[in-house]
């Protein structure tokens, strides 16, 4: 069961509005072993739009983050960027991964992580120039995290280090950033920094799709958003959807748990 | 006599091995700090036990055709073909089943390794392998170094430096944060293969040089030494290069003084020392300036307590305290303060209070972010907003 952004009655005007969409995914299903974990996503993102994908633990969401880019491998599925295949359309897509899962000991300093995001454009071999490390900084700056950028990435905060990352999808410059699980573990600051940078994003007519555990600050952050358990519970603006009867379905028991969660990490 | 060696003096055999175990170390430094970045380093181990079946059987193949069973060549050939299945095996094994890469790299070594000592005693028992020499592969031999080892091995070691100049984003990034070299449109699957390739390469020229029990230590200890030294991996690339080099070629050279000291142990040792050194006396990550590093924070924190103590009336209970302001001139044996004492306490108090104020302001929330109890409040805020805290400061306030 699904319910997409577009109806599945849909008609040839709907089918091109679909595919123009910049990131759209059909029958998504990802197993670990015998275990699925997620179940025939269908998912269309709107453009120029910031959206959440919020479920309770071990839903799929990072799951389904990583099958849309092709981190993990689906079981079936396909994913359509701008109505292309997702290897062609690369230069479309920043993406922010979850901070837990690099080694911040790694020996590399904050500026060089930012230039990462660069890598695309440079090539293998392409010189690192003046005007490369200018957009770098440009990128930093836009994140507050000049002062750092000869820092070596262990010596940061939590917070710092998510602004890191932050910078180096900004230096993509792409259409879409795909972010997972932007706020976790982050103070107070960075949280206010980061969704600020966003919402320029979104405002310049990129498009925003972010994992996200803290249901207090739905609302107030995102304009849509996906509700994911295994599957698609509902999708789309954020005053339709994300209502208390479809938190319940979304969640069942563990709503409670959820918001408990969210306010204690959020606090 | 060492002079002479590190001179390419002593001759043209030990100047030709002292060559190719510089070229040796250079291209397994830079090889393997990929490797420990990844931290993949003991599947080089894998990797270099099961060259040794493929020598054996190469031998054995090559004496069934009639040929020379001791052409390197054709032993080189089938020590890379078996090294090759032995990583696919440990690929295999930790990707396809349950077990992890610790015990599929233990499960590989041992049976590669254990088939190979069977091979070599079949060899032993063939007319044409009494005098193969086949266990030089075990420990090294340099004994007998041509001219086109050298060459092979200078060959290597190029093709070594220009593989990873060409890949080092992408290998960089596959160490660091694999789920980004995908989106990036660089498959971190596809570029271990080309690390392990490589680390393979440096593995089956080296074989002969430091024997393939030893060959893991050349790869692993130099990207691990760099690793002190710095905190850029291009920095850690060239560094564990160079100190490869440097390990090989002082190894050589030392075994070149006398004929009873084996090449590879000399070179793995020398390179130990090179580890020793730097564990200790790096500067930043080194065993030294971590201790030093911690004694003067240490101090900062005993005299700031003994400072405030003074200033509230207490009297200095801890030795390391008494003696820390004592030694600088701010109390007298009697633990009395004087007067250039007296000031530094009452400045020590005056911080304290002002730093209270601006942590219970959220509009100081960036100044108070820095507060560790040891900065001074001069280092953080301005004179204009020390002078705004004092302001604040003189009013009436409640105190419990």
């Amino acid at each position: 069961m699904s319910v997409a952004l577009v109806s599945d009655a849909a008609g040839a005007a709907d089918r091109a509005a679909r595919t123009a969409s910049p990131l759209s995914v059909r029958g998504l299903t990802v197993s670990y072993g015998e275990t699925p974990a997620l179940f025939s996503v269908d998912v269309t993102v709107r453009a120029g739009a910031m959206t959440a994908i919020v479920g309770p633990n071990g839903a799929g969401k990072s799951t389904m983050l990583k099958a849309a880019l092709g981190v993990i491998k689906p079981l079936a599925g396909s994913v359509a960027v701008f109505g292309q295949p997702l290897a062609k359309m690369r230069d479309a897509i920043a993406y922010v991964p979850q901070r837990a899962s690099v080694d911040w000991n790694f020996p590399t300093r904050v500026i060089d992580v930012v230039l990462m995001g660069l890598y695309r454009d440079l090539g293998l071999l392409g010189r690192v120039r003046a005007k490369h490390r200018a957009r770098a900084m440009a990128c930093l700056d836009r994140v507050g995290m000049t002062d750092f950028a000869t820092r070596q990435i262990g010596q940061l905060s939590g917070g710092q280090q998510q602004r890191v990352f932050l910078a180096r999808a900004l230096a993509q410059e792409a259409d879409i950033y795909l972010l997972d699980e932007p706020f976790a573990g982050v103070d107070a600051a960075t949280e206010k920094a980061i969704i600020a940078v966003l919402k320029d994003l979104r405002d310049a007519g990129r498009t925003v799709l972010a994992v996200h555990h803290d249901l207090t600050t739905v609302p107030a952050y995102f304009d849509d958003v996906i509700l994911l358990n295994r599957e698609v519970v509902a999708a789309g603006p954020v005053d339709e959807v994300f209502t208390e009867a479809l938190l319940q379905t979304t969640y069942g028991g563990r709503l409670e748990t959820a918001r408990i969660q969210a306010e204690t990490v959020a606090g | 006599m060492l002079g002479d060696a590190l001179l390419f003096q002593l001759g043209y055999n030990a100047s030709l091995v002292t060559l190719g175990a510089l070229l040796l170390g250079v291209a397994a430094g830079v090889a393997g700090t990929f490797l420990f970045l990844r931290k993949r380093a003991l599947v080089s181990d894998a990797i270099s036990h099961a060259t040794l079946p493929g020598v054996g059987l190469a031998f054995i193949v090559m004496v069934a055709l009639g040929g020379d069973g001791r052409s390197l060549p054709g032993l080189l050939f089938g020590a890379a073909l078996s090294a090759g299945a032995g990583l696919l095996c440990v690929q295999w094994l930790s990707r396809r089943t349950r077990l992890g890469e610790d015990a599929a790299i233990g499960a590989v070594l041992s049976v590669f390794f254990g088939f190979g000592i069977v091979l070599l005693t079949i060899v032993q028992t063939m007319n044409a392998g009494r005098q193969a020499g086949l266990e030089g592969f075990l420990l090294g031999s340099t004994a007998g170094m041509l001219r086109d080892e050298a060459l092979l091995l200078a060959v290597s070691a190029g093709l070594v430096l220009a593989l990873v100049m060409l890949l080092r984003r992408p290998l960089t990034l596959a160490a660091f944060d694999p789920g980004f070299s995908e989106v990036t449109g660089w498959r971190p699957g596809w570029i271990d293969l080309a690390m392990m390739g490589i680390v393979l390469l440096v593995t089956v020229v080296g074989l002969k040089v430091v024997g393939l029990i030893l060959i893991v230590a050349l790869l692993i200890v130099p990207p691990v030494t760099a690793r002190f030294w710095t905190e850029r991996v291009d920095v850690v690339v060239i560094t564990a290069g160079v100190l490869g080099g440097l390990a090989g070629y002082l190894g050589a050279a030392i075994s070149a003084t006398a004929p009873a000291l084996p090449t590879g142990p000399i070179v793995v040792l020398v390179s130990f020392a090179l580890f020793g050194l730097s564990l200790l006396c790096a500067p930043g990550r080194g065993v030294l300036a971590s201790v030093l590093r911690h004694q003067r924070y240490q101090r900062r924190v005993h005299v700031r307590q003994g400072l405030l103590a003074l200033a509230s009336g207490q009297p200095i209970y801890e030795r390391l305290t008494h003696r820390l302001l004592r030694r600088a001139g701010l109390i007298r044996a009697d633990g009395v303060a004087t007067t250039a004492g007296q000031a530094a306490a009452a400045k020590a108090q005056l911080d304290e209070t002002r730093w209270a104020l601006v942590r219970a302001d959220q509009t100081f929330a960036t100044a108070a972010a820095r507060y560790d109890g040891l900065t001074a409040i001069e280092d953080v805020l301005t004179p204009d907003q020390i002078t705004d805290v004092d302001s604040r400061l003189s009013r009436p306030q409640a105190v419990s």
